[in-house]
C-alpha cells in the first residue's frame, strides 16, 4: 500500500484486442471509487507512463498488476517479467493472458506463415521486394531493435508465475468489482485460483434455457439459422456452454448468441475443446457412421469451433511445428 | 522389437474395448500370432468411453501413434449402443488432429470383434511400420521449442 493507504495498482496490456480495458471503463461509475482506493502507478493504454517508469521501481512496488493479453512477441514476455518483478501480486486479467483467447489462434499456424500472408498475400498488400519485419536495422544514427515475433502464442502463465486468474473476454464488470473488493479486503483466496467465475458450475446452469439434450442432424453456424427462443445447442447450434465456467451470468445466450467458450474449461474439464467435441458428437442423431460422419462434416474448423479461447493454453497448445519433433 | 534400420521404434497406445477388441489381442497373444511389441493397450469397457482427451493427452505424452478399437456397429456392442458414441465422436477428432498437424497415419480407429485375432495381429503389425515411416511425433518437445 502507498503511505496515503491506497492500493498501488499497474495495468498492462500484451497481445491483446483492448477490450480488457475497455471492461475496466465499463465499471463506470465505480471507476470512481477505484481511483478512490487506489493509485494506478501504470497503465499505458489509458494514460501516459514509460517502460523505465517501472524500470526505475523497487522490486515489489506494486501491489497488484492486472495484466490483459497474451505472449505474442519477445516485448510481451519481458513485460511479464519485468511486471512480476515489480508486482507483489500478478494477475492473468481476461480471456488472453488466462488461456491465449483469439490472438492463441495463430497458433494454427507460425510466424513464417503468418508473416506471409500478412506481408505477402492479402490482396491488398504490395510488397514488391518481399520485405518482411527485421528485428534490427541499421539506420545512419545508429541499430534499432524492434521485439521479436513468436511462432507460438503463450499465456502468461506459460512464462511467469501468477498468482491469480480473472476469465472472460473480457471479463464481466461486475466480477472485475469483486476481484478488486477481495484485494481490497485482503481476502484473497489461494494463490493459483481463478477468481471472478464460478467454480462449480457451467453457463448451461446460468442459462435462460433448459437443454433438453435433443438429437440433430444436422450443425448450424448462427448466421445459417434464425433460432427459436430455446436452447441453442439442441437447435443445432453449437454453443460451448456445457465445456464451459459459469461467471458472466450467460452473456451471450441470453440475447439469442451461442456461448464461445471466453470463460475457459468448466469444472471437472481437462480440455474445454475435447469436451466441447464430446458434447457435439453426443447429439448427433446418426445410426450408421456415414449418416453420423455426413453431419459432423458441418463443423468445418474444429479447433476453431471447440478451441476458440483457449488453444495456448489446451493440451497440445498449438500446430505440429515444422522441424520440431 | 522390429527395426528397419532408423532405431526408432514407434510408441503406439492403444484404447481396446474389453468386449471384442481386447478379446481379439489377447487371443492373439495367447495364440503366439507374431506382432510388434509397440502396443501398449489400455482396456476400456467400451471404445464409446474413450474420451478425445485420452487421445490428446496420449499424444502430449509421447505417443507416436494411437489406436481406438472396439465391437462392430450396430449390434455387436455389449452395450447395445455404446460404439455409436465412437463413430459419432471419431470423425471430430480425426480431423481436429489433422488441424494440429499430427497425421493421418498416426491414428486408427476402427472395429474388431472378439473373433478376428488375426485382423488385430495384422493391424498391429502395419500400423507399426506406418507409423515408424512418419517417424517420431515428439510432442513433448513441441512445447518445450524455445523462440528464437
Ligand atoms: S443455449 Fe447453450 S448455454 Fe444455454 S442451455 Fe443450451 S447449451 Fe447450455
Ligand atoms: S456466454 Fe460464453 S462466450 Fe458469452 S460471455 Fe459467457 S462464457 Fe463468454
Amino acid at each position: 500500500m502507498a503511505d496515503n493507504g491506497k492500493l498501488k495498482l499497474g495495468l498492462y496490456w500484451a497481445a491483446s484486442c483492448g477490450g480488457c480495458e475497455i471492461a475496466i471503463v465499463e465499471l463506470r461509475e465505480k471507476i470512481l471509487d477505484l481511483d478512490a482506493a487506489a493509485d494506478i502507478l501504470f497503465w499505458p493504454c489509458a494514460m501516459d507512463f514509460k517502460y523505465k517508469d517501472v524500470e526505475a521501481m523497487p522490486d515489489g512496488h506494486i501491489d497488484v498488476c492486472l495484466f490483459n493479453g497474451a505472449i505474442r512477441s519477445s516485448e510481451n514476455e519481458e513485460m511479464a517479467h519485468l511486471l512480476r518483478q515489480k508486482s507483489q501480486v500478478l494477475v492473468a486479467f481476461g480471456s488472453c493472458a488466462h488461456e491465449g483467447c483469439i490472438p492463441g489462434l495463430g497458433n494454427l499456424f507460425d510466424r513464417q506463415s503468418i508473416f506471409d500472408r500478412v506481408y505477402l498475400e492479402t490482396p491488398s498488400t504490395d510488397n514488391p521486394d518481399s520485405i518482411f519485419p527485421q528485428t534490427s536495422y541499421q539506420m545512419p544514427e545508429g541499430e534499432v531493435h524492434i521485439p521479436s515475433f513468436y511462432n507460438t502464442v503463450k499465456t502468461l502463465g506459460q512464462v511467469e508465475d501468477v498468482d491469480y486468474f480473472v476469465p472472460g473476454c473480457p471479463p464481466q464488470a461486475p466480477q472485475i468489482w469483486a476481484v478488486i473488493g477481495a484485494i481490497l479486503s485482503g481476502e484473497l483466496p489461494e494463490k493459483g485460483s481463478v477468481v471472478g467465475a464460478s467454480a462449480t458450475k457451467t453457463v448451461c446452469d446460468e442459462c435462460k434455457y433448459d437443454r433438453e439434450e435433443k438429437r440433430v442432424t444436422k450443425f448450424y453456424r448462427p448466421h445459417e439459422i434464425i433460432a427459436e427462443d430455446r436452447c441453442l445447442f439442441d437447435q443445432g447450434i453449437i454453443c460451448s456452454g456445457p465445456a464451459t465456467r459459469a461467471g458472466c451470468e450467460a452473456r451471450c445466450t441470453s440475447v439469442g448468441m451461442p456461448c464461445r467458450g471466453c470463460y475457459g474449461p468448466g469444472p471437472n474439464v481437462v480440455d474445454q475443446g475435447a469436451a466441447l467435441l464430446s458434447a457435439v458428437a453426443s447429439v448427433v442423431d446418426a445410426d450408421t457412421e456415414e449418416e453420423a460422419a455426413r453431419i459432423v462434416g458441418d463443423v468445418l474448423d474444429p479447433v476453431g469451433t471447440f478451441y476458440r479461447f483457449g488453444l495456448p493454453a489446451s493440451m497440445l497448445h498449438r500446430k505440429k511445428l515444422e522441424g520440431v519433433g | 522389437m522390429s527395426d528397419n534400420g532408423n532405431g526408432f521404434e514407434p510408441r503406439i497406445v492403444g484404447f481396446l474395448c474389453n468386449w471384442c477388441t481386447y478379446t481379439a489381442a489377447d487371443t492373439a497373444g495367447v495364440s503366439r500370432m507374431k506382432q510388434t511389441a509397440n502396443v501398449d493397450i489400455i482396456r476400456v469397457m467400451c471404445s464409446g468411453r474413450v474420451d478425445p482427451t485420452f487421445i490428446l493427452k496420449a499424444f502430449v505424452e509421447g505417443a507416436d501413434g494411437v489406436i481406438v478399437s472396439g465391437c462392430h456397429p450396430p449390434g455387436d456392442c455389449h452395450y447395445s449402443t455404446g460404439n455409436f458414441k465412437t463413430f459419432r465422436r471419431m470423425p471430430m477428432v480425426e480431423a481436429l488432429l489433422e488441424q494440429y498437424g499430427i497425421e493421418k497415419g498416426r491414428f486408427h480407429w476402427g472395429w474388431i470383434s472378439g473373433a478376428e485375432a488375426p485382423k488385430w495381429a495384422r493391424l498391429v503389425n502395419e500400423f507399426t511400420e506406418q507409423v515408424r515411416d512418419l517417424g517420431p511425433l515428439d510432442w513433448k518437445r513441441q512445447l518445450q521449442s524455445k523462440e528464437d
